[in-house]
């Protein structure tokens, strides 16, 4: 015969261990809050935005290849004007400034917070050779006759290449105020928001090598 | 803003779900970055070289795929990272590249 009072007690031990314990689901992440994945709530959003971002330039650039040759209006189209040595050359900067900020995410993954500033430092630097060409790329553009508003081909252009130089100008702000932080001691060894700009900065990247490609290669 | 993660001796941060999120030698990122300069100066030669356009579409845009990816894993982790972001991440790409595709077919782009 089985013991009924015994049976009873370990019931009632597992119901409570399991309305006390967490969730096998439910591990902590880095700041010590509990969430489903492991991962914190900060770097998800991050990789939702930018898989938001995807959307965003897809738009973009399908608006670029859909008017690319239409200059109805007249003016110069685009890839008249395109100087590819020149714009290799910014896009060989802007691929390093991907080797030097993730050489800054490692920096700050061993606590070398000497480097990590180095290499930010040398990300905004990267960073802002890649905008002053292509101002200066934009400039020489409008001196030839090609505005932002001479036809659908330019403005097309000027809206998608636009739009990236000013998240590379964000990114560069972000970089600026993470090497003010690091240099004031309130960037932590092992810091995870040194990752989490690392990866809007790659992002910025990866987008210039599609629109490289689709941009100014393909013609 | 900023966050701790626990440090073992190699310098890799150990996650709360036990996991280890690895930092490889910054040896590795320089030949990473390495290949994609030379895929780049590939894609800028590929461009001169005046091939049959199906030719040079296709080979242009087989290297800018293995550029993207490249950095992606590499760079941004995804390797090395959970699976969760890899699938957050190419959801968005895979949803905006289908999208985009349809909609330029529907122009007659192609």
């Amino acid at each position: 015969m089985t013991d009924i009072s015994a049976v009873t007690a370990e019931e009632r031990a597992a119901k409570e261990a399991l309305t006390t314990a967490p969730s096998s689901a439910m591990i902590e992440d880095s700041h010590g809050h509990v969430t489903n994945t492991g991962i914190s709530n900060e770097k998800l959003a991050m990789w939702v935005f930018l898989g938001s971002e995807c959307l965003l330039f897809g738009g973009l650039i399908s608006t670029f290849m859909l008017y690319k040759e239409n200059n109805e209006a007249g003016g110069p189209l685009p890839s008249d004007l395109y100087d590819i040595p020149f714009t290799s050359i910014s896009s060989f900067v802007l691929l390093m400034s991907s080797l030097t900020m993730v050489l800054a995410v490692a920096a700050i993954g061993r606590g070398d917070h000497r480097k990590l500033r180095t290499w930010l430092l040398a990300t905004a630097l990267l960073g802002g050779i890649f905008i002053s060409g292509q101002v200066y790329e934009f400039q020489l553009f409008v001196k030839e006759g090609m505005g932002f508003t001479t036809n659908t081909a330019s403005s097309a252009f000027y809206a998608l290449t636009g739009f990236h130089g000013v998240h590379v100008s964000i990114g560069i702000v972000m970089l600026i105020s993470a090497f003010t932080l690091s240099a004031r001691g309130r960037i932590p060894t092992g810091s995870e928001s040194i990752e989490i700009i690392g990866l809007y900065w790659h992002f910025v990247d990866v987008v210039w090598i599609v629109i490289f490609t689709v941009v100014y290669l393909i013609k | 803003m900023a966050t701790d993660t626990a440090l073992t001796a190699t310098g890799d941060h150990e996650r709360a779900d036990g996991t280890e999120h690895h930092h490889p030698p910054d040896s590795y990122y320089v030949r990473i970055a390495i290949i994609l300069a030379v895929l780049t100066a590939i894609e800028v030669a590929l461009s001169y070289l005046g091939a049959p356009t199906l030719v040079e579409v296709g080979g242009l845009l087989l290297v800018m795929a293995i550029k993207f990816v490249m950095v992606a894993l590499h760079f941004m982790h995804l390797k090395f990272d959970s699976k969760v972001l890899t699938r957050v991440f190419y959801s968005g790409l895979l949803l905006a590249v289908s999208v985009y595709v349809a909609a330029l077919l529907t122009f007659r782009v192609f």
